[in-house]
């Protein structure tokens, strides 16, 4: 998706503001809002890492330019909760469960957060896969816009670079985030020239490197 | 097409409808300014999103949804355990056992799970070898992705638009900004966060620090000079930033 969220190559943001001995969370709503997201994805299925980045991609361009970080993953949460059926509007407006509500078990609890916390969550997939590219070789970014959720950025789309390394096979975030299938394919890192993509004004010395799966790739 | 599935574009619609519509809840124009790093701590009065978000932590024990006790376990995980302090300690370990070294540039996420760094969003690490001519720069320009076990939750300015949008074109003048200033004949390589790699930068070892110890020397090593955007000094001494 063209969202506002494909922020790279974007001029005029403003500058960058970095704080001294920055917590964790800069006030504890923002703590308790980044808990409630890992204990609900903990679930998986429609609440993956992928359709949660997804999900944020989809708040309205001038409500995620205002929001802050967290306040973007807070929307997220409800609208997600009312859209799984979790939770009903009528619920969130009320502040409290509807009357006869069935109550659910956590998934997550005091017991098994220790668990949760260390556990890790691999996209790589341990099946056979054909790699359509290799290092070393000279590749197109392909020039698509899918109107979903991608991880390929608009800023190297149609642009040449090299495959540095076959990463192995990956889910795919494309069809993941929308329930359709983890399409595990080759991911490989890839190189471009700042000058490729930028033109001159970009330092020749200068190098770009994305991770792209092989759905983003064409030959040259 | 499979009818049996779902017409994605229809559930995108509706799920646009969702956040559209859980936006409005959320923000106020009045709200936290959205690049504004400064702590809330003065704040008296509770603010609207710290209503809101209590009163959907109630609503969703009240469901079953939530254990608190388990939120609050994860809340002082970040505050207290996962942070910048373990990437510091992978680099000091770096710098004084070169045989570490090696294990940790060709296999990173095995050498990181030796110190025990192996949980979420560090299933799959790269190590970026800073050199005198050669400088790494980590960014993910599509979100915010970072590696929590080694550096936790990444600070605001790396999630800002700001950041965002222009280390990948003008990664030089991003780095002048953090006070940084490459010679021209230095490769910069950005790296933009697009997949499930993880990325930590080894800062060079700063010159008049072989006498100390690797304890002293995780101590330098500052938060910034792993994402990229800082080297380590002597007179800098490791503090998050």
């Amino acid at each position: 998706m063209n969202g506002v969220h494909d922020m790279g190559g974007m001029q005029d943001m403003g500058t960058i503001v970095h704080e001294q001995r920055e917590p964790a969370f800069h006030a504890p709503w923002e703590g308790r809002v980044y808990a409630m997201s890992r204990v609900l994805r903990a679930r998986g299925g429609k609440w993956n890492l992928d359709a949660f980045r997804h999900g944020i991609e989809l708040l309205p361009p001038a409500d995620y330019l205002r929001m802050s970080y967290y306040e973007r993953w807070f929307a997220w949460i409800l609208g997600k909760l009312v859209a799984t059926g979790d939770v009903t509007q009528a619920e969130i407006d009320a502040g409290h469960p509807a009357p006869g509500s069935p109550a659910a078990t956590p998934f997550v609890t005091r017991q098994t957060v220790a668990a949760m916390v260390a556990k890790r969550a691999p996209s790589r997939r341990d099946v056979p896969a054909v790699a359509h590219f290799k290092a070393g070789q000279r590749i197109r970014a392909r020039n698509i816009h899918p109107p979903g959720h991608t991880r390929l950025p608009r800023y190297v789309r149609g642009k040449a670079g090299v495959i540095v390394r076959d990463r192995g096979v990956f889910l795919f975030p494309d069809t993941n985030a929308h329930d359709l299938g983890e399409k595990p394919q080759h991911m490989y890192s890839v190189r471009f020239s700042a000058r490729d993509l930028w033109g001159n004004q970009a330092s020749p010395r200068d190098f770009i490197h994305l991770d792209m799966w092989d759905d983003y790739l064409e030959r040259i | 097409m499979d009818q049996s599935k779902p017409d994605p574009v229809d559930r995108r619609g509706f799920l646009k409808g969702a956040a559209a519509s859980a936006a409005a809840m959320v923000t106020k124009p009045q709200g936290a300014g959205a690049q504004d790093p400064a702590p809330h701590e003065h704040q008296v009065v509770p603010s609207d999103v710290t209503l809101r978000v209590k009163a959907i932590e109630s609503l969703l024990v009240d469901k079953g949804l939530v254990d608190r006790a388990a939120l609050d376990v994860i809340v002082e995980t970040f505050e207290t355990k996962i942070g910048p302090r373990n990437g510091a300690r992978i680099v000091a370990r770096a710098w004084v056992d070169p045989a570490y070294k090696t294990r940790l540039l060709s296999d990173a996420t095995a050498a990181i799970a030796e110190l025990g760094f192996d949980s979420h969003q560090g299933e799959e690490m790269v190590v970026l070898e800073n050199a005198p001519k050669v400088h790494n720069l980590v960014v993910c320009t599509l979100c915010s992705c970072y590696p929590w076990p080694v550096l936790g939750l990444p600070p605001v300015w790396y999630k800002s638009a700001a950041y965002r949008s222009r280390a990948v074109i003008d990664p030089r003048g991003t780095l002048k900004e953090f006070g940084l200033e490459l010679n021209d004949d230095v490769e910069v390589r950005v790296w933009d966060s697009t997949a499930e790699i993880r990325y930590l930068v080894l800062p060079e070892r700063p010159s008049g620090t072989d006498h100390l110890s690797e304890e002293a020397l995780a101590a330098l090593v500052t938060r910034n000079s792993m994402i990229g955007t800082a080297k380590v000094s002597l007179t800098a001494a490791g503090d998050g930033a």
